[in-house]
């Protein structure tokens, strides 16, 4: 084994990593920076997602609002407690990471749509909250987010959240691939597939489910907190049911269970939107459009199509030898 | 007392209302076993188009059925989109439904507006007077329509042919199909019954709360939350599961918090699911082990 | 060194398991069997806490290991397989039998995170053993493939092998060799006399008589969820009780 499989830096992070370096010099303005930015930040949510549906085949309808709700405690807490940011996210993700451990217990022993219909009952409700308290959360015109500032030092230029996102995002792609790889993440895949495999060799099955949902509502948190003070602005859209689809449908359109797809569909489904938008009022018809036929002619996802195209070489290979 | 006879009341006209698109929800998943994430958008449909057809200046009863057969159209062809789907995982078939609700809320947008629209009440302004609480005849009308809906899906599954032959399949589509039946036939007259049941619902409800492209999210979780509530695949259970939504929100709206309203369906929603899975009435196709 | 004493499973109004008791012997093969219907696998399901019994006692060595769930009595030395068959589809072979180390493995979050040495060795050490395990079957080539492209036979097979990697005392096999054909049944055979040579007492629920009556040291009958009888193949297949049970079940279907 040599030092970069040691330390599992695979040919994937290297080349992604590398699009990340090159892909601030194509970006020309403002905006450009503020979407390449959001498409990280939903990339991050998405690996976490992933691992939970993907991985250990446990559906959420729900982790917009999770996301969301991670956000505003973020928020809240800088921005009227003059906590430090840093603070404020790390006790938002202790905060959600204790209630997604507690509310876990209950919600994942429900399966196929009762499991969905749970996680988007909770959201639902989170969203309705967020909405109705406005006192401290601003209702539905959302709230004002103080800036980031970290020792003396203000993160205000587009240039630096992407160096802080892109260096999160890559940390979080390295990390998930080392779980994946490991036992733990040999135990989520074997719970997709069998569950009573998995607890008659002793896996203690609820357990290790609550801690993949954990997991993944402490990246949606801290995806979702550093988002406000990006933007500088959150409000309860963050946290709607129609956050949380699209989330799970960049997961599916990347390709459940892989790393990758994860970020490819996080991108896709950020970046079309606002190509859409050109479309004006057809915005919202061509984008339903496109779901649909992507779950109709993909329904394994963008990166099944790389592995069709792996699929043809080795095959003309096969021929040819 | 007038008063709580009044919540009752409009609980019961929103109720069946959740009872129709529950039981839209509960003829698609009986039959296919497929979440229909676009029944809501379907109600939405049918009282938009009646809206816009009335608008257009067709005479209203015309309006309503003209609106009441393109929202069946739409549901046959949801139901061509999904058959022609190459996998057949729940996860996908669910955003599937997912991606034809948001196109239709884009469809709506184009052919229509963003705006929110209302009728005149189908059978005049008048009202009753019950316990000293008021019933206008549109809710009245909305009862009325609903419990003949309810027992005309009873008659039809009990005692036609058809009716037979569709439940016959969605017990055992094998021997079913040994038996002669056409599935594929059978499934598509499901998707349009379904249809037909929302698109009524979103006309009556027009007059009683406005309608704009936006209705159907709420409406369809609301609905389907009414049919797991009163147990996943029950008929029976959906209307209950419809009239018990109804009546707590109004009564939630009225004496606790009008803007946590909303919530109601969510929290009864997860109560059902921790602690009584298998619904108020429940149902054989639970999956908790 | 299992000891059954009184256990009684309902469902409703219906007696699935009625007061059984039995002994099982360490080192042995103790096959349970009994007409369709006798409740023997909610015996399986009694014994390896998958139903809580509603009265009676189960003690491993002495110990008592009634009602502990299945996930935790993997570590007290118990380990069982399926009658539907559960393998994992989407795993390859060789991670199915990992999944049977699994409760020797690291799976410490941050040492998982940050792909610690402790990590690491565990694959390389586990990933060793599997292979012996799988060479005992003559699966090595297969490791790497996906389950669901293997046949049922082999998987069969995996899921014994499975079992046998969590390093148990008693393993309990739900109709191994049901749906096999002839050859397949005889190599599980000689796969569940291997287990015995690894100091592993088996208890064996099949309704393959010939393989019963070949490999077996003590057999419990059940019919109607009470014990029939109980003895060596030999006094087995000369019981009375047991032929009229077998024939008067015959009847019924014929």
């Amino acid at each position: 084994m040599n030092f970069l499989e040691r330390i599992n830096i695979t040919k994937e992070i290297l080349i992604f990593t590398a699009i990340l370096i090159v892909v601030p010099f194509v970006l020309q303005n403002e905006f450009h920076f503020q979407l390449a930015i959001l498409a990280m930040l939903n990339a991050m949510i998405c690996i976490g997602l992933n691992l939970l549906m993907g991985y250990a085949g446990q559906v959420s309808l729900g982790h917009g609002a999770f996301a969301g709700l991670g956000g505003y405690i973020g928020a809240i807490l800088t921005t009227e407690y003059q906590f430090n940011p840093l603070l404020s996210i790390l006790s938002a993700v202790i905060f959600m990471g204790i209630f997604a451990f507690i509310i876990s217990k209950p919600i994942l022993k429900l399966k196929g749509h009762y499991l969905a219909m749970a996680t988007l009952g909770i959201g639902v409700i989170i969203n309705i909250i967020l909405n109705v308290e406005y006192e401290i959360t601003g209702g539905t015109d959302g709230m004002a987010v103080d800036s980031f500032i970290l020792f003396g030092f203000e993160l205000f230029e587009s240039m630096h959240w992407y160096i802080v996102v892109a260096l999160l995002l890559v940390f979080t792609l390295w990390i998930f691939d080392n779980l994946i790889k490991s036992p733990f993440g040999r135990i989520l895949r074997s719970i997709r597939d069998s569950e009573k495999a998995a607890d008659c060799v002793g896996i203690n099955v609820s357990f290790y489910k609550s801690v993949v949902f954990t997991i993944s509502v402490v990246v949606a948190t801290i995806a979702g907190s550093l988002y406000g003070f990006f933007s500088g602005f959150i409000s309860p859209q963050e946290a709607s049911f129609n956050h949380s689809i699209e989330l799970v449908v960049m997961v599916v359109l990347g390709g459940l269970g892989r790393l990758y797809g994860a970020v490819i569909g996080a991108t896709i489904l950020t970046v079309l939107p606002q190509l859409l938008t050109a479309f004006e009022e057809y915005e919202t018809l061509i984008f339903g459009l496109i779901i649909i036929a992507i779950m109709i002619f993909m329904p394994k996802g963008i990166v099944s199509l790389w592995d069709k195209i792996l699929e043809f070489k080795e095959r003309k290979f096969a021929k040819s030898a | 007392m007038a008063e709580l006879f009044a919540f009752l009341l409009s609980g019961v006209t929103v109720g069946f209302i959740y009872a129709l698109v529950g039981l839209g929800f509960t003829v698609i998943y009986n039959s296919s076993g497929i979440i229909n994430f676009s029944q809501g958008e379907f109600v939405m449909a049918g009282g938009m188009s009646a809206v816009f057809l009335m608008y257009a200046g067709v005479p209203l009863g015309f309006a309503f059925i003209l609106a009441i057969i393109s929202v069946s159209v739409i549901g046959i062809i949801l139901y061509k989109l999904l058959s022609i789907s190459k996998d057949s995982s729940h996860i996908s078939l669910i955003i599937l439904t997912l991606g034809f609700a948001i196109f239709l809320r884009g469809l709506a947008q184009v052919i229509f507006d963003k705006q929110l629209h209302t009728m005149p009440s189908f059978v005049g302004d008048g009202s009753f007077e019950i316990f000293g609480a008021i019933l206008s005849y549109q809710s009245l009308l909305v009862i009325v329509v609903s419990l003949i809906i309810v027992i005309s899906l009873y008659l039809f599954f009990k005692r036609t042919k058809t009716g037979q032959a569709m439940v016959a399949a969605s017990v055992n589509v094998d021997a079913a199909r040994l038996m002669g039946i056409n599935i594929k036939k059978i499934l598509v007259l499901n998707f349009a019954i379904s249809a037909v049941i929302a698109s009524i619902g979103g006309i009556l409800l027009t007059p009683i709360t406005s309608t704009n492209y936006e209705v159907g999210i709420m409406l369809g979780l609301k609905g389907f939350s009414a049919a797991i509530i009163g147990g996943l695949g029950n008929p029976w259970g959906a209307v209950a599961g419809g009239l018990l939504l109804g009546i707590l929100e109004s009564l939630v709206a009225g004496y606790i918090s009008s803007e946590y309203k909303d919530a109601v369906a969510f929290v009864v929603l997860l109560a059902i699911l921790f602690f009584m899975p298998g619904g108020i009435f429940g149902n054989l196709k639970a999956q908790r082990v | 060194m299992l000891k059954v004493r009184s256990v009684t499973k309902k469902f409703g109004g219906l007696v699935a398991v009625d007061n059984l008791s039995f002994d099982v012997k360490k080192g042995s093969i103790h096959s349970i069997i009994g007409p369709n219907g006798a409740g023997k696998t909610t015996l399986v399901n009694m014994l390896t806490g998958v139903y809580k019994l509603d009265s009676g006692t189960v003690f491993l060595d002495g110990g008592d290991i009634t009602n502990i769930p299945t996930n935790r009595l993997v570590h007290r030395g118990i380990c069982r397989t399926f009658q539907n068959l559960q393998v994992c589809d989407n795993l390859t072979v060789l991670e199915n039998v990992l999944l049977g180390f699994d409760k020797y493995m690291s799976k410490n979050l941050l040492k998982t995170f940050f792909r610690s040495q402790k990590i690491l060795d565990d694959e390389e050490r586990y990933f060793q053993r599997g292979m012996h395990l799988l060479s005992l079957i003559g699966l090595e080539e297969y490791a790497h493939k996906e389950a669901k492209n293997l046949s049922y036979g082999i998987l069969k097979r995996l899921e014994i092998i499975r079992a046998l990697a969590t390093g148990p005392e008693l393993i309990l096999l739900d109709e191994p060799v049901a749906g096999l054909n002839t050859k397949e049944t005889q190599e599980v055979s000689e796969l569940i006399k291997l287990l015995v040579q690894d100091d592993v007492t088996v208890i064996l629920i099949e309704h393959d008589m010939k393989m019963v009556m070949d490999i077996s040291d003590t057999i419990t009958v059940m019919n109607f969820g009470q014990k029939l009888a109980e003895g060596t193949p030999q006094e087995i297949a000369n019981n009375k009780d047991v032929i009229q049970a077998y024939l008067g079940n015959e009847g019924h279907h014929g």
